[in-house]
């Protein structure tokens, strides 16, 4: 046993840089299928609204534990010898996909019907009329969500430390059975995720402002 | 595909998987009845406490927001211990939920008290309705149906990170998982069933929810 030093602490503030990685797989893979979910719900016809809307309340109404767990045991038993980050990685773009899913579909149906109409009447089609018309439009409405969300991401990878991926939590952890001061090292922890996440919600909160401001005039 | 899937083990252990279901929806709503009283001292402490107070609660809450559930139960279950303050898991996993919750509710009590428009008050008692009426038609109930569905949907993602307290070992559903995968082996097999009953559960409390919602806290010119 050794007391809680300077190097544990920039051993947890090193690992922050895996906690970043598995954020920004699962955020620009989550807004890829998040957007392919979005444009599914709000289709007009039903087969991808089906199909959109099962997929969201699997990964809505499950944990994401559960669904981490599913794709880590899961794998290898369809043949697939996936590592800690593979796993992680899958699970957190399926999760992310859902939810941000979610998110812009509302933002993609608060764009006024009478937008949609027109951009019909001018005889755009289904791509130029979401390229030029829609999307534009309903991405302001999006923007301070997603940042919001961004949040929940970065907190949702420290589950990757109970399947084994080295994270700022799995960092905790080893400096903790090494250490036994929980207290400190815990503290430590929450402050690396806390200066993470923080200036997002601070950012999140002030476009939030920002834009309904804008909308009340 | 060489893997054959064996769920016989898994159902045979219904009665534990139930027992974990129950301890997992009866945490989830001791945790949301003591959060939100948290809450409510939280929110009124936020709109009409001294200045000090609310610092601490707007700290409290920019904290919990942004630190992982994991994280947090972390520092209940292992480090109040170490300052002297010893308890089960069932305990600290309680204790960590209703903290968590605590925070995330007291942003949408607050909204919802913040939502009524004074005037409404005012017309209320201009039309001469008793002060307790006024409370109960005017503030108590609109309040209640504009943030129903904010915290009805936060209950069920409660619901759902309370998988994590499983690390600790409180007994709960995941824990149940845990510990029968470690009996039969059929860790795929489990946690498909796990996933499933949490999905029902999701499902039933958000119909639950929603009828409530209907029932109970629509206008009665709407019913």
């Amino acid at each position: 046993m050794r007391t809680f030093g300077f190097q544990d602490v920039w051993f947890i503030v090193q690992a922050a840089q895996w906690t970043i990685g598995l954020s920004l797989i699962a955020f620009i893979g989550g807004a890829a299928g998040g957007l392919i979910v979005a444009l599914a719900r709000t289709s007009e016809r039903p087969t991808p609204q089906y199909l959109a809307t099962a997929f969201i309340q699997v990964f809505q109404g499950t944990p994401l534990l559960m669904q981490l767990f599913l794709v880590f045991f899961g794998a290898p038993v369809l043949g697939f010898d996936v590592s800690a980050w593979v796993a992680a990685g899958v699970a957190l773009v399926l999760n992310t996909s859902a939810f941000l899913g979610e998110i812009w579909r509302g933002s993609i149906q608060a764009v006024p019907r009478g937008q949609w109409e027109a951009a019909d009447a001018l005889g755009l089609n289904y791509l130029s009329r979401m390229r030029l018309v829609v999307l534009p439009q309903a991405w302001k409405i999006a923007l301070p969500p997603t940042v919001g969300y961004m949040v929940q991401v970065i907190k949702g990878t420290s589950l990757a430390a109970i399947i084994g991926f080295a994270e700022i939590t799995r960092a905790g952890q080893i400096i903790n059975n090494a250490t036994f001061q929980p207290l400190i090292v815990f503290s430590v922890v929450g402050a690396v995720y806390f200066a993470l996440c923080w200036p997002l919600s601070f950012w999140a909160g002030r476009i939030e402002k920002r834009s309904a401001a804008l909308q009340a005039r | 595909m060489t893997y054959t899937f064996q769920f016989s083990d898994v159902l045979a252990a219904w009665p534990l998987l139930l027992k974990g279901t129950w301890i997992t929806v009866q945490l989830s709503l001791m945790a949301t009845v003591l959060g939100l009283l948290v809450a409510i001292f939280c929110a009124w402490g936020k709109t009409s406490g001294p200045k000090l107070l609310r610092w601490v609660i707007q700290a409290y809450i920019e904290l919990i927001r942004n630190t992982p559930f994991l994280v947090q139960l972390f520092f209940f279950f292992f480090a109040l211990p170490a300052i002297g303050l010893r308890w089960s898991p069932y305990t600290a996993a309680l204790t960590a939920m209703v903290v968590n919750l605590g925070a995330y509710a007291t942003e949408i009590i607050r909204a919802g008290i913040e939502s009524i428009p004074k005037g409404q008050v005012e017309a209320g008692l201009a039309l001469s309705l008793k002060p307790h009426q006024v409370f109960r038609l005017i503030i108590l109930k609109p309040a209640l149906r504009a943030i129903f569905p904010a915290l009805s949907s936060q209950f069920i993602l409660l619901m759902l990170s309370s998988a994590v307290v499983s690390v600790i070992s409180a007994d709960d559903l995941t824990s149940v998982a845990a510990n029968l995968q470690s009996q039969t082996f059929r860790s795929f097999e489990i946690y498909i069933v796990v996933t499933l009953i949490y999905l029902t559960l999701a499902l039933l409390f958000s119909g639950l929810f929603r009828l409530i919602q209907r029932r109970a806290l629509s206008y009665p010119d709407r019913r």
